[in-house]
Order: structure tokens, then sequence, then C-alpha cells
């Protein structure tokens, strides 16, 4: 059995998961969010991925990854946006880098700047 | 002079949701004072996800949050002044901001208080030892690295374990730091028990209860920090004196509403929170004057400070059109486990449908209780509860009929 916090929303309940043959068994969790969190925690782990990356302009763009990423490849991903420049302007949801660190998920801006 | 119906002092998102619902009641002439460069005060720094679960039932960023006020507040015209801050305001509620074409006076019919809050500094926890370059508040270290692109440190321990204290941890691994511990001088966190999972645990970082830093060695830069762990009286334990070899620390030990304008204005402000004793609409003791958001009392969920500034503004909204009506007062106090209550009072004339909302934070962490309201001796509402932490702000709702309202105490019982 593993016991781990969900991160589903700020209530943070506290799950503990059972893998049994082919049947995952989840408990603690207030709703259904803190059940598939706990399934694909055990089975696949992933995070949103939040950082900088910089421009020529000196001015710094927040990013995120599009969807969430596995959790394996959040330092891979940080090192690889971290020796990238990009130009201004960009706008909400603009894509910055396609398929970062070969995850297949683009990481996008979070704030337009001009 | 410039008369404006309401002025709102703060660009952050106290500021914004207010002047949003001002605008969208019919009040066509507000303005905003802001004094950084750009609108949606801290959220510009905060670029972690996990903003807006509740208002927009998705999870954004920060800076995605702001935007989705920014820009409603650019598309309703609604006046701004940024790189402008108020100096001073008085009580016939003329307020003087210094702005770029020098000081102007603004006379206004209602303000709104929204200008958030600030760090505690280390000065205000008093670690001895030298004063050397490395020590940074963690919301600075965040503002380095996310709007500026600079990394203060690379050998990091952090004092605190509030939000910002974990939400820095993860952060500064990311840009490639090595976070060595977070210490936490209670025996509990402050901060939200998903950043402590995503944040420390994601990356191995080990948390220490009952610790904290007591001294400082460096000359020009932080060499190392002495930590050592705390008796029940949070006194520092001789034997348990440790050296952690370091560059940077950062402080993230509470957040003071910054209420020295409010204290100009002649605002009674509450011990416990720093911020004003206000009533059910959210008013201070001075007329025609609200307060919302973290210069209230510092939340930890920005959907919360969003929904208080609508309800400021509400309030603002029927004061401007002469509907708030001045009725009977009655007391709302907190009772054993309860640290505060906001409001402080109700205007029993001003409650609609008969319905209470209070918002409440615990002294301590309490597993399996309930949370009580009583008048004089009778029980009003009653619910379980399977955690309630000082971190997360609680609130409850409850009808009751407003002929024989009385003081009402908030108590946090075991059963």
């Amino acid at each position: 059995m593993k016991s781990f916090i969900c991160i589903g929303c700020p209530v943070g309940c506290q799950l503990s998961v059972e893998v049994l043959n082919d049947e995952i068994k989840v408990a603690g969790n207030d709703c259904n969010i803190g059940k598939k969190y706990a399934i694909k925690e055990i089975t696949a782990p992933e995070r949103m991925f939040t950082s900088i990356v910089k421009t020529r302009s000196g001015k710094v763009v927040s990013v995120k990854s599009k969807t969430y990423i596995p959790k394996d490849k959040l330092m891979s991903c940080a090192r690889e946006l971290k020796s990238i420049i990009i130009d201004i302007p960009v706008k909400i949801g603009d894509v910055v880098v396609k398929n970062i660190a070969q995850t297949g998920i683009d990481i996008v801006a979070t704030k337009e700047v001009v | 002079m410039r008369y404006v119906d309401l002025l709102i002092i703060g660009g952050g998102p106290a500021g914004l949701a207010a002047a949003i619902y001002a605008k969208e009641a019919g009040i066509d002439n507000i303005l905003i004072v802001e004094r950084n460069k750009e609108l949606g005060g801290i959220l510009n720094q905060c670029i972690h996800n996990g903003f807006g679960l509740h208002i927009f039932k998705e999870e954004l960023t920060g800076p995605e949050y702001a935007h989705r006020f920014t820009s409603k507040v650019k598309d309703l015209n609604i006046e701004i002044l940024l790189n402008s801050m108020v100096i001073d305001i008085t009580k016939d509620k003329i307020a003087s901001a210094l702005t770029e074409e020098g000081i102007i006076e603004i006379c206004a019919k209602s303000i709104i208080l929204a200008m958030g809050c600030r760090e505690r500094p280390r000065g205000s926890i008093n670690i001895p030892g030298s004063r050397p370059s490395g020590i940074f508040t963690a919301g600075a270290a965040q503002e380095y690295i996310n709007m500026k692109g600079l990394m203060p440190g690379k050998k990091v321990v952090i004092l605190g374990s509030g939000d910002i204290g974990l939400i820095m941890a993860r952060r500064m691994v990311l840009e490639g730091a090595e976070v060595l511990c977070v210490l936490e001088l209670l025996p509990y966190s402050s901060g939200l028990k998903r950043n402590i999972a995503q944040c420390l645990h994601d990356y191995d970082i080990p948390l220490k209860y009952n610790h904290t830093v007591t001294r400082i060695i460096g000359k020009e830069r932080l060499c190392a920090v002495e930590i050592s762990e705390v008796d029940e009286n949070r006194i520092p334990k001789k034997d348990t004196a440790k050296v952690i070899e370091c560059d940077t620390l950062l402080l993230s030990v509470g957040l003071i509403p910054e209420n020295e304008l409010s204290k100009k204005l002649g605002i009674e402000l509450s011990r416990i929170t720093g911020g004003a004793i206000v009533d059910n609409n959210l008013s201070t003791n001075v007329e025609g004057v609200f307060s919302c958001g973290n210069v209230l009392h510092v939340h930890d969920l920005v959907d919360n400070v969003t929904k208080e500034a609508y309800r400021a503004s509400e309030s603002a909204v029927r004061y401007i059109k002469g509907n708030l009506d001045k009725g009977q007062i009655i007391k709302v106090f907190p009772g054993s486990g309860v640290r505060y209550t906001i409001p402080n009072f109700i205007d029993i004339s001003t409650i609609k449908d008969d319905t209470i909302d209070i918002y409440f934070r615990s002294n301590e962490v309490c597993e399996n209780s309930y949370i009580c309201a009583y008048i004089g001796e009778e029980e009003v509402y009653k619910k379980k509860k399977r955690i309630i932490t000082p971190g997360e702000m609680e609130s409850i709702t409850f009808k009751h009929k407003m002929e024989n309202l009385k003081d009402i105490c908030i108590k946090i019982e075991e059963k």
C-alpha cells in the first residue's frame, strides 16, 4: 500500500492506494479528482510544469506545459528551457517550445509580453 | 482636485475584482491607483499553477488569472493610474497620490482598500549573527527569478513553510539550485498540504518541524546557518545546534497586511490579523471605506480574495447609491480554537435572506472536530470536519432569524 497527499485541489486529502492484481483500490479521497489522481500517481505520475523563458529583449516570459507532463521529465524540461531564448511579442497560449524534452508536449506562454 | 465615485487603492486581484464588480453594477466614475508599473499585483510573480479552481473551475497560473481580470478592466474602460501611490487619505475621503504628473488630490465618495500585504523581513524575527548578502524573503527571491530571470543563490536553506517558501523550494530546484531543507518553527506547516506534496516530497526536500535558524554565519556572503530544534515553547534547545553550509537563506515567515495608509485614515485595526475591523459588508469604522483581500487578512487562495472583493465592492456600490443603511450591530467573536473571524460585526439591517457568512481561521491543527456557532448558550450551527488547519481559511454559512439575533461566537470543539 502507498500513501500520499492529493494535489488535485487545496483540501489535500491523504490518499492510500492499494494495487491488487488488476484492480487499484483508493481510499481517503473526498471526491473523484482524488481517485483519478491516485490511480495516475501509482501508474504514471505527472505534473504541470511552470517556469520562465528569457527573451532577447531582456524581458522574461512565464510559461507552462500545455498539459501535464511525466513527473520524471520535470528536470529535463527545466534544463532544456534554460538554454532557450525567444523573441517578443508573445501572447498567452503562444507555443514557445515544441515537444519539450521529447515528451510530445508543448510549452506555452502564460503572460502577454510586448 | 479630482472627483470620483469609487477610489480603489491597489490593482492586484482584490482591487481588480472590486473595480469590475462596481463598473458592472453601474458605477462609472472609478479610479484604480496602482503603485507598480503593471496591474495584477503578486499574481504576476506567482507563475505556478493552481489558481482559479473555484472561480473559473480550471487551474490557471498566476499571470493567467490576473490576465482574466486586467483584460476585463481594460474592456470596461476603467481608469487606472500606474506607477502611482496613495500617500495620505483624510477622513473626508480626500486622497493624495504621488503620480508621474506629480502629487494629485482625489476626492472619493467611497474608497476600497486593496493594498495587499508584505513579507515579514529578517529584522522582525531577530536571527542573531552577521549581516551578509544572501538572505532574502521568499517573495523577493520569487521576483528575482520569475520577473527578472536572476538566480539569488545556489545552495539554499528555507526558513518557514508558508506557501511561498514551499513554492520557492521547488522553483529553486527547477532552476538548478540545491535546496537543503525547509525549517518550520511550529509543529505544523501553515502552507497548503498539496504544496508540501508537490514542492517538497516530489524533490525529496526535507521539512524539519520544530526547527529554526539560530545563527547567521558569513562576512560578505552567507556561508552557513546554524539550525536548532525548538522545545514546545519555541525556545531553541542548545544541544541540538547544527551548522549547515549554504549561500542563500530564504525567509517565508509570515505576511503583514499593509495598513499604514489605513492608520492615517483612522481605521481601527485588529491586533490579530493586522487588518481592518469590519462588519458583514466589509465596511471599516470610517463610513464609506471598505477593505478586502490581503490588506484585510492574509488569504491562502486568490479565489477567496476575488469573492471577498466582490462583496466589498457590492457594499461600496450600495453606499454610493445611498442604499447601505446602518442598523443594529451585533458582535462576531472567536471562541476556543478559533484565532479570528471575518466579519467582526454584523449590521443586522443589511443581512439578506437571514443568511450569515463567517470566515475564520483555527489556532492549531484539529482532527475530527466540530465547527460550532453559538448565540449565548444556544448552538445555532454545527458541522464535523475531518481536518482543520490554521493554514486554510474556513467558512460557514447559516440562516437565523434576525429579530432575535445576538452576539455570535465561533468555536472548534472535539465533540
